[in-house]
């Protein structure tokens, strides 16, 4: 279904990259929080203005698990700029967020 | 078939866990009735030897047969790759996919896209789980292969942690699971996953030995319950698994009280009159070139006849060179190969294992469904595998044949000298009936014997038969026997000239006597024909003086009174004067 999405919604020559990010989690659990924080905090001083964070909470909608092959919780998965980048855990290593994202180059 | 799983649980103690049926063949009689009932399962073994089918078996199987869902989660196979792979088997994934019966389940980890970014844990697949289950009420969950997440997650800390927490979630959520894992170097699985999976671990094994592979299966642990801890050969056929336990073969066949002819009458004759039994395994050993194929081949050639279905596994000749050979003893195969009532089924012994061999010899019995079956000869079989093995799997093929009351004759080639080897007497503690075929060598040539060494139920000839082969057939003769040992052959023909010879000489002594005899009796005859005409001459000279004198002394009484009136005296002196004169005269 997301797959399907991809191809048409991938228009590179787009001057400002719009960053789609979606964060899956499975309830309120304080690893969601945390990562959820951490990612709002290195988006704002990475890439303000021009991201979206969609959050999936699996226990409402654990069909979606399967279109990004989510396995770990929580799971941070680049959408947009391509390629699809995956970056689990609770994003308190903030180094490895940005060369998971592709942000050390960019920042 | 549902009420399979209930019979058990009842009969079984409290303290045995229920058994979920895997109604793969075999497995669950090993198991003592199936897999234990709401836990997982770790089935394990290297790459290739049946991890994947068993699994999908188990889930395919419960779905159809037992009515319980189930779910498999895949981390190798897509799912078109998975329902391709069982579609081998004859198992519809799809259409059980379609019919919301089975779930399938594919996850994908690639290390290379995945950043670990501090601490996480294995939620996600829990609640796709958890989602697969529920969406079909699954009773039946399949992990395949549960170590790819060792090789896609970074952290194994928590992949340990989380794997322990989802087999308690398993147990909690009440599923049977199956769980496969690749066989370790130095413990069971590579990741050592048994330390998770406490209730069941199956080992599989894909051996080669000689160049042969054959697979095993053994139950290494199966907690709280009885189970065959031995290691059993088991095939990946067409209508998938079976474990082929030779302990789970019962003793209880129908049996059949009609006899069927040989095709040689005077080998009916050796036994009881009316050959061997319906049903019955008919064993057939002799050392190289005593007969053994001709002698099998008058017995489908007799089957056929009759209109049975025979199907003849050939080990050892081309169906060809077989029909070719036996126009030499009379022997027509060939129309009976083209009306369809006889197969032939040829095969190297090395061209395959043994349970791939057997699960040949299955399909073929299945489909063709034969009244006779001849396996010639099944000691090449031995070359397919060791002793042990090839009389298991005669046990198995028996069993089978006799479940179907098939007729089978097996020949059985030893080596030369030995005829009774130690394979044999084992073998033929499964055979109904044993036949002997052996050489014996004198007077520069050779001849056959045939010895029926066992004929279970019925009276058999404890004699010894020559069996000769000549362009018309097979035919026994008896064997003469004599102080110097048995004849056959030119030996047994010139005893029985001998014998003739010495027949006919006593024949016509006899009839010398007898006519010795006769003449004797008629001289004797003539002897006692003279005594009694003397007798009778003489007898009646007797009665003629008797009555001469009887009428002289009447006249002497008469002529006296008559003188004794006319003389009144001197009676005497007068009387006694004529009385002279007369007397005189007479003489």
């Amino acid at each position: 279904m997301k797959n399907a999405e991809r191809p048409q919604a991938a228009p590179a020559r787009r001057p400002a990259r719009l960053w789609q990010l979606r964060l899956y989690v499975a309830g309120q659990t304080p690893k969601s929080l945390t990562a959820f924080s951490n990612l709002k905090e290195i988006c704002e001083s990475h890439l303000k203005g021009r991201y979206e964070i969609e959050v999936i909470d699996l226990l409402e909608q654990p069909h979606l698990s399967r279109g990004d092959q989510i396995l770990a919780i929580p799971t941070l998965v680049r959408q947009l700029p391509h390629p699809v980048r995956k970056i689990i855990g609770d994003l308190s290593n903030t180094e490895r967020v940005l060369v998971g994202l592709d942000l050390r180059a960019a920042g | 078939m549902k009420t399979k799983p209930n019979r058990h649980q009842p009969s079984s103690p409290a303290t045995q866990l229920p058994r979920c049926p895997t109604g793969i063949q075999g497995l669950d009689e090993i198991t003592g009735g199936g897999l234990p009932r709401g836990r997982p399962t770790l089935v394990c073994g290297g790459a290739g030897c049946g991890k994947t089918l068993l699994a999908a078996e188990f889930l395919v199987r419960g779905a159809v047969e037992f009515g319980e869902p189930g779910v498999f989660m895949s981390f190798e196979e897509t799912d078109k790759e998975l329902e391709s792979n069982v579609a081998s088997l004859g198992f519809d994934l799809a259409g059980l996919v379609r019919r919301k019966k089975i779930v399938l389940e594919y996850v994908f980890i690639e290390r290379s896209e995945i950043t670990e970014t501090g601490d996480y844990d294995l939620e996600g697949l829990f609640v796709r789980l958890n989602h697969a289950i529920d969406s079909i009420g699954a009773k039946r969950v399949v992990l395949d292969t549960l170590e790819a997440l060792f090789a896609g997650l970074p952290n194994e800390a928590i992949l340990r942690a989380e794997l322990r927490r989802l087999f308690r979630w398993l147990k909690e959520k009440g599923v049977t699971a199956v769980i496969t894992a690749e066989r370790g170097r130095e413990q069971l699985t590579r990741h050592g996953l048994e330390e998770y999976v406490s209730d069941c671990v199956i080992l599989l094994d894909h051996r080669v030995t000689d160049q042969i592979a054959t697979r095993h299966m053994r139950v290494v642990k199966y907690r709280g319950a009885l189970h065959g801890t031995n290691e059993f050969p088991f095939l990946i056929g067409n209508e998938g698994l079976s474990v082929l336990p030779i302990t789970s073969l019962g003793l209880n066949h129908k049996v059949s009280i009609e006899r069927i002819p040989t095709g040689i009458p005077r080998l009916d004759a050796m036994l009881g009159g009316k050959g061997f039994f319906r049903g019955s395994s008919i064993l057939l050993t002799g050392t190289p070139g005593t007969g053994k194929s001709c002698l099998a081949a008058c017995f489908a050639q007799a089957a056929a006849r009759r209109g049975e279905r025979v199907l003849y596994f050939s080990f050892e000749e081309s169906p060809n060179q077989t029909i070719r050979n036996l126009h030499s003893i009379g022997v027509r195969l060939e129309p009976f190969v083209d009306c369809g009532l006889l197969r032939f089924h040829a095969a190297r012994p090395s061209f395959c294992g043994l349970e791939m061999h057997l699960a040949t010899m299955f399909k073929e019995i299945a489909t063709f469904q034969p009244q006779v079956v001849i396996v010639d000869p099944i000691t090449s079989l031995l070359e397919a595998g060791s002793d042990s093995e090839t009389r298991g799997m005669v046990t198995r093929l028996i069993d089978y044949l006799k479940g179907g009351q098939v007729t089978s004759l097996f020949t059985s080639l030893t080596q030369g000298g030995h005829a009774l080897q130690q394979s044999e007497i084992a073998m033929s503690s499964l055979m109904d009936s044993w036949l002997l075929l052996q050489d014996v060598e004198g007077n520069g040539e050779r001849n056959r014997l045939l010895y029926v060494l066992k004929a279970r139920g019925m009276a058999h000839s404890n004699q010894v038969r020559e069996f000769l082969i000549s362009d018309r057939g097979i035919d026994l003769v008896d064997a003469y026997i004599g102080p110097s040992g048995v004849l056959t052959g030119a030996s047994r023909v010139a005893q029985a000239a001998r014998e003739k010879a010495e027949a006919l000489a006593s024949l016509q002594e006899a009839a010398r006597r007898k006519r010795e005899l006769a003449r004797k009796h008629a001289t004797l005859e003539q002897q006692i024909a003279r005594l009694r005409s003397e007798y009778e001459t003489e007898e009646m000279e007797l009665r003629r003086m008797d009555e001469q004198a009887g009428t002289r002394t009447r006249v002497l009484t008469a002529e006296r009174t008559e003188l004794a009136r006319l003389r009144h005296a001197d009676v005497s002196a007068n009387g006694h004067r004529q009385t002279r004169g007369r007397l005189g005269k007479q003489r």
